[in-house]
């Protein structure tokens, strides 16, 4: 069999991005899952193989099931509050507006701001009695809240802070879908009578499908990804409240130094990510009109 | 093509320059120095002077400091960089790290690199400290940076509330007392100032409550590193003691308090009392807008304290020069001099009576007396909590705190969990 010259050229353009994704991502994978199955070394022990042991482990480990719940708790409140949110502001921003590029900087300041810089900020509106939502809250009486240093409102707190930071990030690409619908489908809907509700329903949302599929699939990445603000506000407390999955690997990993539970612990992120991922290119991608 | 050629050869040439460059430089002994930087203030460079001033003393040895984040990073990056076989020779790490890196075989002894005449410079360093160092009779580390929490007070509050403003407490239940008189509400019930708070999130609550139990006469472990005594009454009554301060006797304000937060709700006034370490004296001192001392802790009845910070590590994988090297920059680290200026730029308390002696230090306590407060308490200080697998029976302590403080169980509860827990993480070791 005689290899075309065309499909030599074009395995040899392939090389060098397949060797980076081998290398940066396929081997890391297939080394944590070996790892997993292993003990962890250390000093005068090396590892030895040890089979499930780290799952078996996992599945008795309460914190392991706490991280999970709270994942799962911030994963279905971020996730649509910070979409819908940026649907509303990019169609204000869209609309004729005074002052319109001066609210767009408005909305997207949050998403360029680091996020320690954001969870540093934060820790003071939250401070109690003179932080600036405790200052809001004490004319009706309501003073004296200790958000993040109360079980129960923690993780509520460090949800408020994660909608208000990719909001406006997500608003960008709406309003650059926004941006590309054609006049004359608007103006179409108009002669025909149709009220800004039924524009809404029947026009625009549609034709902005595709962006809302690619805005949720960041949206997922980015509720299992971001955890800079856990680390530098609550370390995960208090007593577990806003242990999220990845910040418990980081802990495991990097202060127990526990690595091969560590290993185990990102097979399971790892399993989450790609059962959402199989969810949403194989299953949603087909939902989408317009492609 | 022969562009490509021309890139190539210039490549290689310059590589052998790098090369012929290094050798030149391997006359000299390199030694990797990782340190961070946990409190405020432009301290690299004044590492970086340190640095500078003993390579001008020893030209044959070549000190690279690298700044490596907080203490966490710090121990984060050594720890990677030893295990890929290519440690820094020397490091500032966490006091309460050493069972770690003894388990990780990481560390060597200090006393295998003596020469005859040092132990005389071993026992110049205070007792105290020292306890934290050694294990198994051998000296793993040499105290550098290290801290202690004291008392601050607003005088002004404690004027308003008619009490003499220059008595501060001494026992749990004057600080109780005082406490009640300065706490002050608005009409709603709303409190506007508090009494007392204790820094209680992950990371601070281990090192406060180490305090608070030795002040109740407990321990909460023992020397080797192996055992917890956490179900202890005296254990469980300091934590009761802690959570009491809010619940019954409402002077403390409700939930967890956090360290970061402390410093300005103390400036603000909404504290009149807070527990902190003696790190924030400078910011404090320069950012109050009211008169405020600095006390030793309050006892049940004898105040005590627990010792915090720093001390430098020599690595096992380090060549012999190395290591011979690395000793020498630790000896002008912790020199009186050195250290009496290293204090006076940071708030450290000095680990060496004779840095205490230098008249740069004297005149410094003699202008800001409350440096003065935390070398007294060093006598009555006991080492901060510490075991192997150091991190994740510190967590299981401080979730127990969380609980406690939160109400989600009562502290003897939380402590008879936490105790199951961690000596579930020590079987190895035992």
């Amino acid at each position: 069999m005689k290899l075309s010259r065309n499909a030599l050229y074009g395995s040899l353009l392939l090389l060098p991005a397949a060797v980076l994704l081998w290398t940066f991502t396929y081997q890391p994978i297939l080394t944590t899952i070996i790892n997993s199955l292993f003990s962890t070394p250390r000093g005068r022990r090396s590892a030895e193989f040890v089979g499930l042991d780290n799952y078996d482990v996992m599945i008795n480990d309460p914190v392991f099931w706490k991280a999970m719940s709270n994942n799962a708790i911030y994963a279905v409140t971020t996730i649509p509050l910070s979409m819908a949110l940026a649907l509303g502001m990019a169609l204000l921003v869209n609309s004729k507006l005074r002052g319109q590029s001066l609210v767009r900087m408005a909305f997207f300041t949050p998403t360029v701001l680091p996020m320690v810089a954001v969870a540093n900020i934060w820790l003071f509106f939250y401070a109690p009695d003179y932080g600036l939502i405790d200052q809001f809250l004490r004319p009706f009486g309501l003073a004296g809240n200790n958000l993040l240093g109360t079980p129960d409102t923690a993780l509520w707190a460090l949800i408020v802070i994660t909608v208000w930071k990719e909001a406006g990030f997500f608003m960008i690409f709406y309003l650059a879908a926004l941006q590309q619908i054609s006049p004359t489908l608007l103006e179409a809907a108009r002669l025909e009578g149709a009220s800004p509700m039924q524009i809404l329903r029947r026009v625009t949302l549609p034709l902005l499908m595709p962006t809302t599929l690619f805005v949720s699939i960041n949206a997922v990445i980015g509720a299992f990804r971001l955890v800079d603000h856990v680390i530098s506000m609550t370390k995960g407390g208090p007593d577990n409240a806003t242990t999220l999955l990845l910040f418990y690997i980081y802990q495991t990993g990097f202060s127990f130094w526990d690595t091969s539970y560590a290993a185990a612990l990102t097979v399971v992120l790892l399993a989450i990510l790609a059962l959402i991922a199989l969810f949403q290119f194989g299953y949603a991608d087909k939902k989408v009109h317009y492609r | 093509m022969k562009k490509l050629k021309t890139l190539t050869r210039t490549g290689v040439l310059s590589g052998l320059t790098i090369l012929a460059m290094s050798s030149t430089a391997m006359a000299q002994t390199v030694v990797d120095f990782y340190y961070p930087i946990q409190v405020g203030g432009p301290l690299a460079t004044v590492i970086e002077g340190y640095v500078a001033q003993f390579e001008a003393a020893n030209p044959d040895i070549n000190v690279v400091p690298v700044y490596s984040g907080n203490y966490q990073d710090t121990t984060t990056k050594a720890l990677t960089a030893a295990k890929s076989g290519n440690p820094p020779a020397v490091a500032v790490l966490l006091a309460t790290d050493i069972f770690t890196l003894i388990d990780e075989d990481v560390i060597e002894p200090i006393d295998n690199l003596f020469a005859a005449d040092d132990q005389a410079w071993v026992d110049g360093f205070m007792p105290a400290y020292l306890a934290s160092a050694i294990v198994d009779e051998h000296l793993w580390a040499v105290p550098f940076q290290r801290s202690t929490a004291v008392l601050y007070w607003n005088k002004d509050a404690f004027k308003e509330a008619g009490l003499d403003p220059e008595k501060y407490p001494t026992t749990w239940d004057e600080m109780v007392a005082y406490g009640k008189a300065v706490t002050t509400k608005d009409e709603a019930g709303n409190a506007k100032r508090w009494g007392v708070g204790i820094p209680g999130n992950p990371g601070s609550a281990q090192w406060l409550f180490t305090a608070l139990a030795a002040q109740n006469g407990a321990r909460l472990m023992n020397d080797a590193g192996t055992e917890v005594y956490l179900t202890d009454p005296t254990v469980i009554e300091a934590l009761e003691f802690w959570r009491d301060l809010s619940t019954v006797e409402g002077i403390h304000p409700p939930g967890i308090q956090e360290w970061g937060t402390t410093p300005s709700d103390f400036l603000e006034g909404r504290i009149a009392m807070i527990w902190t370490t003696t790190g924030n004296l400078t910011n404090i001192r320069t950012n109050a807008t009211f008169d405020f001392g600095v006390a030793p802790y309050p006892g049940h009845p004898n105040s005590a304290s627990a010792l915090g910070g720093g001390n430098l590590y020599v690595f096992k994988d380090a060549s012999d020069e190395q290591k011979a090297a690395a000793l020498k920059f630790i000896k002008f680290l912790t020199s009186d001099e050195i250290q009496a200026d290293w204090s006076i730029h940071t708030g450290y308390v000095a680990p060496r009576d004779g840095a205490w002696e230098t008249e740069a230090l004297k005149a410094y306590v003699a202008e800001v007396p409350a440096a003065d407060v935390a070398r007294k308490q060093i006598s009555t200080s006991v080492p901060e909590f510490s075991t192997y697998e150091n991190a994740r029976t510190t967590k299981a302590l401080n979730d127990a705190i969380a609980a406690a403080l939160t109400g989600g169980k009562t502290p003897e509860q939380a402590l008879t969990d936490a105790q199951a827990e961690i000596e579930r993480i020590l079987r190895p070791y035992n």
